[in-house]
């Protein structure tokens, strides 16, 4: 236990200090010792002082304060603290006008921009390579990627298409009923499934997977300097890690989205058959209304969806800053950044297929 | 009659079933700094990641204080563990954490100081490593051997009766290991801090160790325990040959 005690006389305040200094010891006298000022301190009777005894004298100190018959050990330890010169003060950093900060802010996304530019001319560049000379293709890592981003993604794929299909059936039929349309509800279903719904659930969950993981497994690459150990062994890094990531994500993505169409299709099949829907009468429908061309249009767009994730989440990985939650950072604007550009790209697709009547 | 802080007996550590060293037992005192030796791959870390109770034992015990670090549960063990500081070969610093925060977390958790006098204790610990100008900073903006000290300052913050440091000379330019020798030598007088440090630097051992631990691969265990300067003349050349640096 510690105990402070003041005494004053003409000269000025003596505070004698006595018992252990610890941090559980300390605490209670921290503000009664903030306030001192100029005093004498008469630390004979300190039995013990460690690192919060040392600030506790650090405070008295920088208060005006002078130490007295404090044990030699503990002596040693405030000069090794140096506790009798003042704490670093970090600078203030000056303020900055609106005018600046938009000027600021407007070359870091110049900068930005210039980033992704350099790297898809760089991504075009390592293609050139590559269609020169196949054999400078990572094929294997190719597969790998395919395996682990497309057949291993397919369950979830699957398990969210056959309840959108179900759910999306269900909804529609219960309001159509009351007309007597329900028949209609595998023309609304194969049609939205098909053109729009199955590539963009699916992009979606590839943004989530494969983009976060790109971008997380690419940061740690860097922050690990494993990209800098590419580099100096003489490696490209966009093209021995994106440029396999890429074409297995642009080739995974149509074929997840026709996996999703088709389960889709059926989730949706049981539900009409619980509307007495034959299946033969729904196949019939969906097959009437659903053409080719929807389909090829569907596939079309998840290949590009797949494409921005794979560049976008790679993109996100290969900027990352360094340590750990560079990694965070880096997985959180791969998911969002590709996200937002599935949903602007769908928005376009949907104005350039209505212009072309597709 | 010197007290034992640390008490292992016949700790038998590895990973899985594959057994990396058995039948380790010694002692180590209040305020003695021991320093755990041997090539490469001897499991010094390993040895060290048991005695914190980092992995689970195969066999054996580790007393720190009168309490068994391996078998310790729930508040027994939060106990054991604010008696210690460790101070990992990589630094393991929080990274979304500045400097500043990193040391001050444990002052936060288990004691009762208001946030000013936190900031100081911390502010002034990173002064003793040398790096209270860059307490604002994030980690990743410090040099490995800064993140190393950081580490210790982080180790240091609870003012643990038994400090486990893991390689802390490596990576650190002559000048701030010989530093850094001197601070623990310093806190093992003034405070008593008991010191086990896992090191390959001849001049650290040399210059701060009480007693050293050889360990042995071939062995799995230990192979000789004493001053450096016994160990360096000590008959058996696997022993000897680790002071002299005799390749083989």
């Amino acid at each position: 236990m510690a105990q402070i005690e003041i005494q004053t006389f003409p000269e000025g305040k003596v505070l004698q200090l006595s018992g252990r200094l610890n941090a559980q010891t300390v605490a209670p006298l921290w503000a009664q010792a903030s306030t001192l000022g100029v005093c004498e301190v008469d630390a004979s009777k300190v039995s013990y002082c460690d690192g919060a005894g040392v600030a506790l004298f650090y405070l008295l100190i920088q208060g005006g304060a002078r130490i007295k018959d404090l044990a030699p050990p503990f002596t040693e330890l405030l000069d090794a603290f140096q506790a009798d010169t003042p704490l670093y003060q970090a600078p203030i950093p000056a303020k900055i006008g609106w005018l600046t900060a938009l000027g600021k802010a407007t070359a870091e996304h110049k900068t930005a921009m210039r980033c992704a530019i350099t790297y898809l001319g760089e991504l075009s560049a390592a293609m050139h390579q590559v269609l020169r000379s196949p054999s400078k293709l990572r094929i294997t890592e190719i597969f790998t990627t395919a395996s682990k981003n497309g057949a291993d993604a397919l369950p979830i794929v699957a398990l969210i298409a056959a309840l959108l299909g179900m759910i999306l059936a269900f909804q529609s039929a219960i309001p159509m009923r009351q007309f007597g349309a329900e028949m209609f509800v595998a023309d609304l279903v194969g049609l939205s499934l098909v053109r729009e719904l199955a590539p963009l659930m699916m992009a979606i969950l590839l943004a989530g997977r494969t983009g976060a993981a790109f971008a997380a497994e690419l940061a740690s690459m860097k922050v690990n300097e494993e990209l800098n150990a590419l580099t100096t062994l003489g490696l490209n890094p966009i093209r021995y890690l994106v440029l396999p990531r890429v074409i297995a994500t642009t080739l995974m993505a149509p074929l997840l989205s026709a996996c999703a169409v088709l389960i889709g299709l059926v989730g949706a099949a049981i539900v009409m058959l619980s509307f007495n829907i034959p299946i033969q009468t729904y196949i019939t429908r969906v097959s009437s209304i659903v053409h080719l061309g929807d389909f090829a249009g569907g596939l079309f767009k998840a290949a590009i969806f797949g494409l921005e994730i794979a560049l976008i989440g790679c993109f996100r990985g290969l900027q990352a800053g360094s340590g750990a939650s560079a990694v965070g950072a880096a997985t959180t604007q791969a998911v969002v950044s590709s996200i937002v550009a599935i949903v602007i790209s769908d928005g376009l697709f949907a104005f350039v297929f209505y212009l072309l009547r597709w | 009659m010197q007290h034992a802080i640390i008490k292992v007996k016949q700790l038998q550590c590895g990973y899985g079933d594959h057994v990396i060293l058995r039948d380790v037992s010694f002692e180590v005192n209040k305020g003695e700094i021991i320093t755990i030796l041997g090539g490469s791959g001897c499991g010094k870390s390993t040895l060290l990641k048991h005695m914190i109770g980092l992995l689970p034992a195969q066999q054996g015990t580790v007393l720190i204080g009168d309490e068994d670090i391996i078998s310790a549960q729930g508040e027994v063990r939060q106990r054991i563990l604010a008696r210690i500081g460790v101070m990992y070969q990589s630094g393991a610093l929080f990274g979304s954490l500045t400097v500043l925060e990193n040391v001050m977390l444990p002052l936060a958790e288990y004691t009762p100081l208001n946030a000013a006098a936190r900031e100081i204790v911390a502010r002034l610990k990173l002064r003793l490593v040398g790096l209270d100008a860059y307490a604002d900073f994030l980690p990743s903006a410090l040099s490995g051997g800064m993140q190393k000290r950081a580490a210790i300052a982080r180790a240091l913050a609870l003012d643990p009766q038994v400090l486990f440091l893991d390689e802390p000379s490596a990576g650190l330019d002559p000048i701030t290991a010989a530093e850094l020798d001197a601070l623990i030598l310093q806190l093992a007088h003034s405070l008593h801090t008991t010191f086990i440090v896992v090191t390959h630097e001849l001049a650290s051992i040399f210059t701060i160790a009480d007693r050293a631990i050889m360990l042995d691969k071939q062995a799995q265990g230990v192979i000789a325990i004493g001053a450096p300067k016994t160990l360096a003349a000590d008959p058996n050349p696997r022993v000897s040959d680790f002071f002299t640096r005799h390749a083989y």
